[in-house]
């Protein structure tokens, strides 16, 4: 793990989890895998705590647990997941695509079980339909069977899995032992589980209930944890379910690579690919290079029915496709009117290329940009081809080579003419190396991401007095309100605060959302640098 | 070799990448850069949108939802000095390390288990009575008022005023020790002298304009 996942791992468990959990996380990162007795004694925390964080990394899949090294008779040890901790950057993109695909039922499913970990249906389902029937207008109320089958939906999808099941732990008496010990470090994977989407028959029915105004949060929160307690009765009681976010990663990859097409193309173009990829959904394995064979035939009956093009024009499209630079589309064969594949690798290179290349001519300017493109194009050129096939002059030509490579961008290549390596008689070119460029571009995201965090936290505490302030002023207006004041008397109250303290909480306000904005929009391009790195990963 | 002498012992000639024979270079920097530089080029503006302000709002939202849940730990708060009277009306947060939810424990190692503290209360008897005191004493109290408001619309009176305190005597150990017993057990003059109050003036509610001797 770098300096900077480390850094951002930390302030994300912070945010969420608080100071203990971070501070046990940040620890268990650093050290790799750890039992319990020792995370307590290096981290100069009480056990109650560490055992409680530890329960807390746990119940959200960050951290795992296994035999240790001493065998299943040894000490438990945990290890944590540092990509899973990253993951919680995307939390409101996965919401948001539950919304655009399930609707409003989609998106509550998938916040409660982000938001708690792992869920069984029974207790997600009621706390939905009584979130739904909450924003409902007074009288309606949501019906558990339709949310039981937004949720049967997403995981007919695919996008929401059982847990991996957990075998008896290595700290369990040798008393009485009928299941053999472990052998492996850590549980399975979700997906070698069989009946990993499958869903349980449960026995519930009813309507969401509505939550009266008038009872404060301790009763909802008995209420919450009445209902975990009676999940038994509804018969999948133990199967707990958690987001799958390969899914999700997935559609997104398939998203990034439509929304490409259409925008290099045309709307047609990105239409025949997003029917291609959605035909060659389930067969295409996770980590596949690309796609199954499709023949035009099949692509021609599967095109949605708005989109009336004649077989003649769907083939020049294909022919379009294949023949662009990009290599979205590839062709494989001629049998079924020719055989088509969506080259998934490529186009994850192309995009991540496309990031780079927009970076440097953000960062340095457009001519930059040509030589950074030029240098990828040609890989190797000495000083005085850069000059000449960019077309800038010499001077500044140098100049922007050194900025480049002063960031480590642009990388020099020495290649000696005679063994000795003489300097007067060796080749120095310039060479951009795409896979380790994205490495770095990818760092710097984290240490942006971690940046805009800070920044966010010291812009809250330097502000924190007014804040309260202003949550106060809320709070008796509210009360005012509920019990039915007249206007002087919140109008009174509302000129507490002063109107250049209402312009700074304005301000801050302003800047905060600025600061979140910013993190959401790095975190597209981190998706898309991680995903082409791990796509080179995978294929060797 | 030697041509490197004279630009600072570099082990390879310049001139290859470009730096020609006594061009001026930019100065060597002596310092770390400055912390927030001046950008030649802008940076460019964040994307807007409904699906940006959603996401927004949707992270936003989700952040204040996991500090109220509780997976947010915060550290046991530290222990005063002296007891203060305020705290009576400050939110404590709870001081035992249980978990405030349920995990299903077969999926997790036993270890992790905190178990309930019933043998610290045996440790400090004196310390958890207290609070639990003033409850008791207010529920005896309420079904003592209660049964006692049933026996007053019966008649009687002073013994309900003994009664009432004698149960307040017994169980508040720590609270002020009424002065009643004293008065009653103790004083030289004999209680049954003292007529109630009730009987002298009593009938008097009627007519009040009349003086009373």
């Amino acid at each position: 793990m770098t300096t900077q996942e480390v850094r951002l791992c930390g302030l994300l468990l912070q945010e969420h989890f608080g100071d203990v959990v971070e501070k046990v996380g940040t620890h268990l990162i650093r050290c790799g895998v750890l039992t319990l007795r020792a995370l307590a004694h290096e981290t100069k925390l009480a056990l109650d705590l560490v055992k409680k964080s530890l329960c807390v990394l746990m119940q959200h899949g960050m951290c795992t647990f296994g035999a240790g090294r001493r065998g299943p008779a040894g000490p438990v040890e945990y290890r944590i997941s540092c990509e899973r901790i990253l993951h919680m950057l995307r939390y409101p993109r996965y919401i948001y695509t539950a919304k655009s695909l399930y609707g409003d039922t989609g998106e509550l499913i998938v916040e409660e079980i982000l938001q708690r970990g792992q869920m069984t249906m029974s207790s997600t389902v009621k706390t939905v339909a009584d979130r739904l029937t909450h924003n409902m207008p007074e009288g309606q109320s949501m019906d558990y069977s339709e949310v039981v089958s937004a949720f049967s939906q997403l995981v007919e999808t695919h996008f929401l899995q059982r847990c991996p099941p957990v075998a008896s732990t290595g700290s369990s008496n040798s008393g009485a032992v009928d299941t053999p010990p472990p052998a492996v470090a850590q549980p399975s994977e979700p997906e070698s589980h069989p009946d990993c989407y499958r869903v349980p028959y449960i026995n519930l029915t009813g309507q969401g209930k509505r939550r009266r105004s008038s009872e404060d949060g301790e009763a909802d929160q008995r209420a919450a944890k009445k209902a975990k307690v009676d999940n038994n009765e509804c018969g999948d009681e133990g199967i707990f379910w958690q987001v799958n976010f390969e899914r999700f990663h997935l559609h997104f990859r398939d998203q990034a690579i439509i929304s490409a097409v259409s925008c290099k193309l045309d709307q047609t173009s990105g239409e025949i690919v997003r029917t291609m990829l959605r035909m060659s959904e389930v067969t295409t394995p996770a980590n596949a290079a690309f796609t199954q064979a499709l023949s035009a035939n099949e692509i021609f009956r599967a095109l949605p029915s708005n989109y009336n093009i004649a077989r003649p024009i769907l083939d020049q499209y294909l022919t379009l496709l294949v023949d662009d630079p990009m290599e979205f589309v590839g062709k494989t064969g001629d049998s079924g009117g020719g055989m088509y594949v969506v080259n998934l690798h490529r186009a994850l290179a192309n995009l991540a290329r496309a990031t780079l290349e927009s970076v440097v001519q953000e960062r340095f300017g457009s001519r930059s940009a040509r030589i950074f493109r030029l240098l990828l194009r040609k890989r190797h050129l000495e000083q005085k081809q850069v000059e000449d096939f960019a077309m800038i002059p010499a001077k500044e030509a140098k100049d922007m080579l050194y900025t480049l490579l002063s960031e480590n961008l642009v990388q020099l290549q020495e290649i000696p003419k005679t063994p000795d390596h003489a300097p007067s008689r060796t080749f120095y070119l310039y060479t951009v190396n795409q896979l380790p460029t994205a490495r770095l571009l990818l760092q710097h995201c984290y240490k942006t991401i971690g940046n805009l965090i800070e920044r966010r936290l010291y812009e809250t505490k330097e502000n924190k007095r007014l804040l309260e302030k202003s949550q106060r002023i809320e709070a008796i207006l509210a009360s005012l309100q509920a019990t039915g004041a007249e206007t002087a008397q919140l109008t009174e109250v509302e000129e507490m605060i002063t109107a250049p303290e209402r312009q700074q909480l304005e301000s801050l306000r302003h800047h905060i959302n600025k600061l979140d904005s910013s993190e959401n929009q790095v975190d597209e391009t981190i998706f898309l640098l991680e995903s082409y790195i791990n796509s080179t990963q995978a294929s060797r | 070799m030697m041509a490197g002498r004279g630009r600072g012992q570099l082990t390879f000639s310049v001139e290859i990448v470009g730096i020609g024979k006594g061009e001026n270079l930019p100065p060597s920097s002596v310092q770390p850069t400055p912390l927030f530089p001046p950008l030649d080029q802008k940076p460019v503006p964040l994307q807007t949108g409904e699906e940006a302000e959603y996401m927004l709002a949707l992270k936003q939202e989700f952040r204040g939802a996991m500090k109220t849940l509780p997976f947010y730990i915060r550290p046991a708060a530290p222990k005063k000095d002296v007891e203060r009277y305020s705290d009576k009306y400050q939110k404590t947060e709870t001081t035992d390390n249980s978990l405030e939810w349920k995990p299903d424990w077969r999926r997790f190692p036993k270890e992790l288990r905190v178990r309930e503290k019933r043998p610290q209360r045996d440790k400090s008897p004196a310390v958890p009575k207290q609070p639990k005191q003033p409850r008791v004493d207010k529920e005896e109290i309420i079904r003592k008022l209660e049964t006692l408001e049933q026996k007053e619309e019966e008649g009687s009176s002073d013994e309900e005023e003994g009664e009432k305190k004698k149960p307040e005597e017994e169980e508040a150990e720590g609270e002020e020790e009424y002065d009643e017993e004293e008065f009653e057990g103790e004083t030289d003059y004999v209680m049954s002298y003292f007529d109630n109050e009730e009987e002298f003036g009593g009938d008097s509610d009627d007519n009040m304009d009349e003086a009373i001797y």
